[in-house]
């Protein structure tokens, strides 16, 4: 807002005329605003290049209209709503207002007296007027910056049901995501894509700039390429056709660099395409090598073509895939993290499901406490642990559904509800259903209580699979003991004679409520495979 | 998930007294369910009759509950008998063999009629 601007509104604001109370002696009580006045007063505008504002912004003290001689329409305006007196407020030698005063009611002029009364009203009266000038403004302001905040914390909550709620459990591997944006809102992504044919798409994006403009850009970005992952399989194909769509509609200067990446779950192979993000790592008994595949961001050219690049994962090897707003945050010294210091890091650690916060902790140490998050940051882990179900099997299985469930009492009737609902379609009988939701119940309940010992923060992974001859749930858990593969068979005679500990059916029961029962138990997981054969 | 909380509640028929219970057979379910049993035990009835007509669940925890009222009941000369099971906890009882130490009936009409002819 320009200055000649301010003071043509406050000039309006306070349009107001003064005048002299009847009966009234005492000089120094002589003159109040008049709660009310005779007839509606208009408020009259200042145009900026009107000379009264300038002779106004240079006068000091009262000026009478009527020995004014100045050719203003103001003026003339002013004369015509019988503005008699008018009194510039300044403050910190600031033109802040005008009081303007009609004739006085006794229709005498206005004394020297009444015009060294008003200059004295006028010295006093601007800075009060200062002041609350100012504090309407910080109100203002406040309450802008108020909505604002909240506005931004609805965004980050509209945000985050943009990515995956949970991560996908998926036999034989680990997966684990960090997503923390540097403002409220974020212009960083990832998501994981379940594909009918078992495939899991593995997508981190990341749009250029941070906060809002980003974060819009971000779940159109993200539209997108679910649009294309549907239709589409190859990355290559995928990156391609997000970037025609993209590319007219994006705002200039922004970009969107994203590594898309299929998985096969159970040989470990991967096929990805990279739009100019930072290249993925395979983390192998502290050795650190990158998968380079190299394209340009989308939205900045079109009809680019993108490479695809894949690899087979042997055994405990994991993929680190990330964003640059780890890569290039500074500290202090203003130092940049670096790809050097990031892949010293991961060479130094083993485990999938701890690479992420030991990064960040190294990244923290690196930044400092009180570090002012540059750029948003997003980590993704996927372990491969190289050992799978039904890997001997002619026929292997296809993904229903996966999910997790929190380690609490209770969540196993989910974990049954959950299965049973996936299963629906495929034709078990009714028998049966009850029977493996009996299973997965108890599975899930011993996956809690013993592998997890009820630690809510470790969840309880399950998925269900199908093939022409049987469907399979598999359950697992964070137990790193060795289960007992053939527990005491219950004996209900010893335990009615209090022989045997009443307890102890769990087991029992889920073998005989499923065809085949398999356990596997590795480093860091046991495992609980059900299946139930289709009849006939 | 809206699951039923547990609930037990007796009610003297006829030469036996009934334990009609409701909502999972679980962990939940070992305080009030004994206590229940206790109150049954308590009453001079040789019949104790367990109503499983509103049970939508039961688990291991659960069969092991009703293994330690079985033991009460046998050490206590109390015949403990069941009716409403659905098929599919039929066959657990089956499958555990608690059938075989417990008279199993498909309604309340049937148990009455074992309970007298018995």
């Amino acid at each position: 807002m320009s200055k000649m601007n301010t003071i043509t509104t406050i000039t309006t604001k306070w349009n107001s005329i003064f005048h002299r109370k009847q009966d009234q002696q005492a000089a120094e009580t002589d003159l109040e605003i008049s709660p009310q006045f005779e007839g509606e007063v208009k408020p009259i505008d200042i145009p900026a290049n009107d000379p009264f504002l300038a002779f106004i912004q240079h006068s000091s003290g009262v000026i009478d209209l009527e020995e004014l001689k100045l050719d203003s329409q103001t003026v003339s305006a002013m004369k015509a709503e019988g503005v008699r007196l008018a009194l510039p407020l300044v403050s910190q030698g600031e033109l802040i207002g005008l009081i303007n005063l009609g004739p006085r009611r006794s229709e005498q002029d206005y004394s020297t007296e009444d015009k060294r009364l008003l200059q004295n009203l006028a010295t006093q009266a601007a800075p009060a007027l200062r002041i609350a000038q100012l504090a309407q403004q910080q109100q203002v302001e406040a309450r802008q910056r108020e909505r604002i905040e909240q506005e931004l914390r609805v965004a980050r909550v509209i945000q985050e049901t943009l990515l995956p709620k949970e991560i996908p459990a998926i036999a034989g591997w680990e997966l684990a995501a960090h997503w923390q944006p540097a403002r409220e809102v974020s212009g960083d992504f990832y998501d994981f894509i379940q594909l009918p044919d078992g495939r899991i798409a593995v997508i981190v994006a990341d749009v250029t700039d941070k906060g809002v403009p980003a974060a819009m850009v971000m779940a159109t970005t993200r539209s997108m390429l679910r649009a294309a992952a549907e239709r589409l399989i190859e990355p290559g194909k995928v990156l391609a056709r997000t970037n025609e769509l993209l590319h007219p509609d994006i705002p200039t200067k922004m970009f969107v660099t994203c590594l898309y990446m299929l998985i096969e779950p159970g040989s470990g192979k991967i096929v990805l395409a990279n739009a100019g993000h930072n290249l993925p790592y395979i983390l192998s008994n502290g050795e650190v090598k990158e998968l380079r595949a190299t394209g340009m961001p989308l939205g900045l050219m079109p009809d680019m073509p993108y490479d695809e690049l894949e690899a087979t994962l042997a055994a405990d090897q994991i993929l680190v895939l990330s964003s640059d707003g780890l890569i290039e945050a500074h500290n202090d010294q203003g130092e940049m993290y670096g790809f050097g210091r990031f892949k010293s890091e991961l060479a130094t650690l083993g485990e999938g499901v701890g690479i992420i916060p030991a990064v960040m902790e190294s990244w923290q140490d690196f930044t400092g406490e009180d570090h002012d998050q540059e750029d948003d940051i997003t980590l993704v882990t996927l372990q491969y642990s190289g050992k799978d179900f039904g890997e001997s099997e002619d026929q292997s299985w296809s993904l229903v559904t996966s999910f997790e469930l929190a380690s609490r009492p209770g969540e196993e009737r989910q974990a049954s509800q959950r299965v049973l609902e996936a299963l629906a379609p495929l034709g078990l009988a009714e028998r049966q259903e009850r029977r493996l939701g009996t299973a997965v119940a108890e599975a899930t309940m011993n996956a809690m209580e013993h592998g997890n010992q009820y630690q809510e923060s470790l969840p309880v992974q399950i998925e269900v699979l199908d093939r022409e001859s049987a469907v399979a749930v598999r359950i697992r858990d964070f137990g790193k003991e060795p289960i007992e593969d053939n527990p005491d068979i219950p004996d209900i005679d010893a335990k009615l004679a209090g022989m045997q500990s009443p307890r102890g059916w769990g087991l029992f029961l889920i073998k005989n409520m499923v065809d085949e029962m398999n356990v596997q138990q590795d480093e860091q997981h046991h495992t609980i495979e059900l299946i139930v054969n289709r009849k006939g | 998930m809206n699951t039923k909380t547990f609930s037990a509640n007796l009610r003297q028929e006829d030469r036996m007294i009934v334990i009609d219970l409701a909502g999972s057979i679980n962990a939940q379910a070992d305080e009030g369910f004994n206590q229940a049993y206790r109150e049954a035990a308590s009453m001079n009835y040789e019949t104790i009759a367990l109503n499983f007509s509103e049970v939508d669940y039961i688990n291991s925890t659960g069969i092991a509950l009703i293994v330690e009222l079985l033991a009460q009941a046998r050490k206590s000369h109390k015949h403990l008998i069941v009716y409403g099971l659905s098929d599919h906890y039929l066959e657990v009882f089956q499958i555990t063999r608690l059938s075989d130490f417990m008279d199993i009936y498909q309604d309340e009409t049937k148990a009455m009629t074992g309970v007298i002819s018995g």
